[in-house]
């Protein structure tokens, strides 16, 4: 297909766009097979450069033959062309529909994406399984690399690696996944260095109405306990609906079954209830009209706050279990693509210090989210303006940077990033030039042959003038373990995403500034002071050699 | 050896004790303090814990001004330093900062004696054409004689915030004088002959006030007035909102869902928008249609204090330092009589004359400091600590309800300012952030939509450690630039050593050429090799460890409940299956 098919008017003279806090420029507008170009006239600048995959739907109206298109974008951003001509304007618009849903993956910006840039480290590389697991196989040789999923046969949503306990081979991981939903065994997530405590994470088990049970299973995670010691299932579920979940096959770990295991439910909600408080909470904060009374309303009907309350909470209570009771947790909901991976990434981004390093942190997206398979191309396809409300749409992983975003809140010197990094992230998964977060497996990512094709999101970022950007400049290191609050209280709104194109940030991007003009200051200075210590502590010595015959 | 902690909480700061129901444990003992720090203590006998609760009651109320802690508190400063410390605000100083007297404002002496008005100051400034008579006449028209006087003169645009207490016209009444008054204002800013009049209080209100004979202007009466209602609640209704809004905050293991709806139906952050908003009309009024503008509420007061005091401090960078920040709470607080007393409950009085009205004031100003991160020469902690001596009856200056009563109190021979205090530990409350070249007439123009009023955390939980975040940049900031001024002496005295080294060493290879003629070689590089680099001031460290960060002060206290747990509440459902224990 031809995107030249998709554009009826590629140009457009005498557009006007306006954005919020900018005065309006008048300019050509120009279409392309995924951008959306405004320059004005004048210097020829491009004022606007817009992703069609950005574009979460469309408004026109028309006044005479002026007509507007009022576009919402995927990262909340609101615009509105005013495009002189009727027939333009309906060209446009229509173009911008059909580009903007492009069915086939491979017709996506991130093929066509050429970078600018001189690639010194290729991303699809940076963050490979051997080497992850190589961090554990000094501490501890009770766990192995498995290649049972190379093929993809066992667990379509498992990467072809896996770390799994040593003693259970790969015949019985094989029979263990056909006891977890979408064939996902339980495998190790993290291991906590300080007491050799693990995170496991998987699919439900398949013990449907008349309680099935598998040896291998229950093999498999006791495996993981020290002798003596026992573990806690958390199933982020609540007890009704894994009650619920056993009509359809599904279950949980009953105890006659896994008795050295504790089973605690907690509630994590999921998919469209998830999709629908982002909407509601987007709408609330757009409007600026809304009295206090209802804005607070409107804020607490969202539920979006309630939501980051219940996942951190179940992270908190996960790494809990791991550092303070010293036991081994399996973590898991119903799939375990989704809340599971919100509290195992979380949990240690509360517990490991590399963690909350900018390696670390694109090292945990790579493991607990990408490779863990989160099927971010069906949750991210579309945003909080979408009509057509799907199934499996839902702001996962948004909720997952914005706990991360509450806990750097807290913890504002123990992250090597900032919010901008979070924010960058966020904007990435929903639309991207690169391939990193197309696709929803690993098994998907071979067949659309991304390594290959498309340009990873790490090869751009971990430049270092990229990276000067993502830099927490108050970062020290902190190797303990992080708790945060879950207060109400400590869990206000992320402004930074939420608000941003609905009030004047100048006073707090200046503030910012000084801030880190501040502490460069002081690294001037400090380092100032030790080349005048050094000049003096020479000149004294030289005194001294010269005073000593 | 063993670590005791102790907790001093000044009786004056008592807002509440109760006495709970006998546990097993002892009985409990719950303090709430004014400051919202809310203590609970188990006493092991009942006799005691009663014993303990009567004397608290006791000594939180006092009966007598003579019985409050600043008559009592010695710093060990003698008389001539106290008077000094009371002398650091000079509000003469501060109209004449504002540029009056001049050829249109002047010091009337009307009211020095106190005969015309007792609870304002003895020094008001009032139009040159505003004779006494005149004033005479409209005190007597306005409710407790609080006739209308300058607050802030804007001295760019020539304009006046004036301030008065609400006129007595019941339904029809006039007074010539009054109508005088107000024109010899709105004459008395010679771009704009328009004045405006606003009336803080809700129009309802405002109109329930006519049938006891009081009310509002009726603009057919007076010229060149516009009249405006901003409809901020009296001091019943915050009063109450304070209480729900501490109350929902109080609540154990608070949901989301409840913290925002209580955050709602408490209606507070709604008073602080209208509040927000009403100084935002008077600093517009000003600097775009450059009109003078009259605010009064019932007595002229309360609502009055908290519009004109923040008006000004949107207008005039001078009261955004701490120095003028002083100078507008003395000025627009103290000497206008906001009764401080009676609405801190300083004794034991009528309950109903309590209201958090200077709480809603600092607390707007927080706001300002959250939207302008760098107009502020202070910081958060200077607010918060403002706050609390409004309670502490520490020092005189929020002792009595007016300046006459202060007067009669001797506060200034009996007590101690707290200003200099403030001062002395001037370095605690800057803001390393702020950006004092701003001009002076830089007006700020807060965002009111409502999503920029968050709940004030630091102050409704200041002493609730766990909710607060672990690090705090801005106490990393401020210690940083503390240190960044260190560093530049040190470089400048390593300089000046370096250089003395320098001339020195000139001065003996001169003297030694002269007796040797050759020279060995210096060995300075080997030397400069066994150099080690010196650690600097680790100033930071202590802070950005980690404070209470345990998941036991955290509240994840339903996690506890878990882990006791002796069996998973879904036993009974899992057909008859023998229970396990773990």
């Amino acid at each position: 297909m031809e995107f030249a098919e998709l554009i009826k008017t590629p140009r457009v003279d005498n557009v006007v766009l306006h954005r919020p806090f900018y005065p309006a420029v008048e300019g050509t507008l120009c279409l392309t097979g995924h951008h959306l170009i405004l320059s004005s006239r004048q210097d020829n600048t491009e004022e606007l450069w817009l992703l069609h995959s950005n574009i979460d739907a469309i408004d026109k109206r028309f006044v005479g033959s002026l007509g507007t298109i009022i576009i919402k974008c995927k990262d909340f951003r609101i615009i509105q062309l005013d495009i002189p001509g009727m027939e333009e304007c309906l060209n446009i618009a229509s173009s911008i529909e059909a580009l903007s849903t492009l069915d086939s993956i491979t017709l996506m910006y991130p093929f066509f994406y050429r970078p600018m840039f001189e690639v010194i480290e290729d991303g699809w590389h940076s963050f490979l399984p051997e080497q992850e697991f190589e961090l554990y196989s000094s501490a501890t040789s009770e766990w192995r690399l498995s290649y049972v999923n190379k093929e993809f046969a066992v667990c379509p949503s498992y990467p072809p690696i896996v770390i799994v306990p040593k003693s259970i081979d790969d015949e019985a991981l094989r029979k263990v996944a056909t006891f977890r939903h979408g064939g996902r065994f339980p495998v190790l997530s993290y291991y906590h260095q300080k007491n050799g405590m693990v995170i496991m994470r998987s699919g439900q088990p398949l013990t449907g109405t008349n309680g099935r049970r598998c040896k291998e299973d229950e093999k498999l995670i006791n495996a993981t306990l020290r002798v003596g010691k026992r573990g806690y299932v958390i199933d982020t579920r609540s007890l009704n609906v894994a009650q619920q979940a056993r009509a359809k096959g599904g279950g949980f770990e009953q105890e006659a079954h896994y008795p050295q295991w504790r089973r605690i439910h907690k509630s994590i909600e999921r998919y469209h209830i998830l999709q629908e408080s982002l909407i509601k909470l987007v709408e609330a904060c757009n409007d600026q009209t809304h009295n206090m009374d209802r804005w607070l309303s409107k804020l607490e009907a969202s539920n979006w706050l309630t939501h980051i309350k219940e996942i951190l909470t179940t992270a908190c209570l996960a790494a809990q279990c791991i550092d303070r009771e010293g036991a081994s947790v399996l973590i898991h909901g119903t799939e375990g693509t989704d809340s599971t991976l919100q509290v195992t990434s979380l949990a240690q981004i509360i517990l490991e210090p590399r963690s909350r390093t900018i390696r670390g942190f694109e090292a945990l997206i790579e493991r607990e989210w990408l490779q863990a398979g989160h099927p971010f191309q069906q949750r991210c396809a579309q945003s909080a303006y979408c009509n057509t409300k799907q199934k499996w749409e839902a702001p996962v992983f948004l909720l997952f940077l914005d706990c991360v975003w509450q806990i750097l809140r807290q913890f504002p010197c123990s992250f090597e990033f900032n919010e901008n990094f979070l924010i960058m992230l966020f904007e990435h998964a929903y639309a991207s030039q690169f391939g990193t977060f197309l696709g929803n497996s690993e098994s998907e990512r071979c067949k659309l042959k991304l390594q290959q094709k498309t340009m990873s999101l790490w090869s751009w970022v971990n430049q270092p003038s990229e990276l000067s950007k993502y830099t927490n400049p108050l970062f020290e290191a902190n190797n303990l373990v992080i708790w945060p609050s879950v207060a109400p209280q400590s869990l206000p709104l992320w402004e930074g995403i939420f608000l941003r194109w609905n009030r004047c940030s100048k006073y707090l991007d200046e503030a910012y500034e000084e801030m880190v003009n501040i502490i460069e200051y002081n690294k001037e200075l400090q380092a100032k002071v030790n080349i005048l210590r050094r000049q003096l502590a020479e000149l004294e010595t030289e005194d001294g050699m010269q005073e000593s015959p | 050896m063993e670590h005791i902690r102790t907790t001093k909480i000044l009786h004056h700061h008592i807002a509440s004790v109760e006495k709970l129901a006998l546990t097993t444990s002892g009985c409990p003992l719950v303090i709430q303090c004014k400051n919202f720090r809310i203590v609970h203590f188990i006493v092991p006998r009942e006799r005691d814990c009663h014993d303990i609760y009567n004397s608290l009651l006791q000594l939180s109320k006092q009966a007598k001004y003579e019985d409050l802690y600043a008559f009592s508190y010695n710093p060990k400063q003698n008389d001539s330093e106290r008077l000094q410390g009371w002398q650091l605000i000079d509000l003469a100083e501060e109209y004449k900062r504002m540029g009056v007297p001049n050829s249109h404002w002047e010091l009337s002496d009307a009211n020095r004696e106190y005969k015309i008005c007792e609870t304002y100051p003895r020094e008001l400034y009032v139009p040159w054409t505003a004779s006494k008579p005149i004033i005479v006449g409209s005190s007597k028209f306005r409710s407790k004689g609080r006739f209308p006087v300058l607050s802030y003169y804007h001295q760019d645009k020539k304009a006046a915030i004036c301030r008065c207490s609400q006129p007595l016209s019941g339904f029809s009444a006039r007074c010539m004088e009054d109508e005088h008054l107000l024109q010899a204002i709105s004459k008395a800013n010679p771009v704009n002959r328009y004045m405006y009049v606003v009336d803080t209080r809700p129009k309802l209100n405002a109109m329930a006030n006519r049938a006891a004979g009081k009310g509002y202007e009726n603009e057919d009466n007076y010229s060149s007035i516009r009249f405006q209602f901003v409809g901020i609640e009296n001091i019943h209704v915050m009063r109450s909102s304070l209480q729900k809004l501490l109350e929902v905050n109080g609540t154990k293991g608070l949901s989301v869902s409840d913290f925002y709806s209580g955050l709602e139906s408490s209606g507070w952050l709604r008073h602080i928008k209208a509040i927000m908003d009403a100084a935002i009309f008077l600093a517009k009024a000003i600097m775009v249609e450059n009109a003078s503008v009259l605010v009064h509420c019932s007595d002229g007061w309360d609502r009055t204090s908290q519009v004109c005091s923040l008006g000004s401090l949107l207008l005039d960078s001078y009261y955004r330092t701490i120095k003028g920040f002083m100078v507008l709470i003395e000025k627009d607080w103290i000497s206008f009589g906001h009764k401080f007393s009676e609405r801190c409950g300083h004794l034991d009085g009528d309950p109903k004359e309590v209201s958090p009205v200077f709480t809603q004031f600092l607390e707007c100003v927080w706001h300002l400091t959250e939207q302008f991160p760098q107009a502020f020469e202070f910081n958060e902690a200077f607010l918060l600590q403002i706050h609390e001596h409004i309670h502490s009856c520490q020092f005189g200056n929020f002792l009595g309800n007016c300046q006459k009563e202060r007067e009669e109190l001797k506060l200034k021979e009996k007590t101690y300012s707290l200003w200099p205090f403030i001062l002395e530990d001037q370095k605690k409350y800057l803001n390393p952030l702020y950006s004092s070249k701003s001009h002076r007439f830089i007006v700020l123009e807060p965002n009111t939509v409502s999503f920029n009023f968050k709940f004030w955390r630091n102050m409704y939980h200041q002493f609730d450690r766990t909710l607060h975040p672990r690090q705090s940049v801005f106490n990393i900031i401020m210690n940083m630039n503390e240190q960044n001024k260190q560093l530049e002496k040190d470089i400048k005295d390593l300089e000046s050593k370096i250089k003395q080294r320098k001339n020195k060493q000139t001065d003996d290879i001169l003297t030694k050429e002269l007796l040797h003629s050759v020279h060995p070689e210096s060995p300075t590089l080997k030397t400069s090799l066994c150099f080690k680099e010196q650690t600097l001031l680790p100033v930071n460290d202590s802070l950005r460890t980690i404070e209470g960060s345990s998941p036991a002060d955290n509240r994840y206290s339903e996690y506890a409940e878990e882990f006791s747990k002796s069996e998973p509440a879904v036993v009974s459902l899992e057909y008859g299956v023998a229970r396990m224990t773990c």
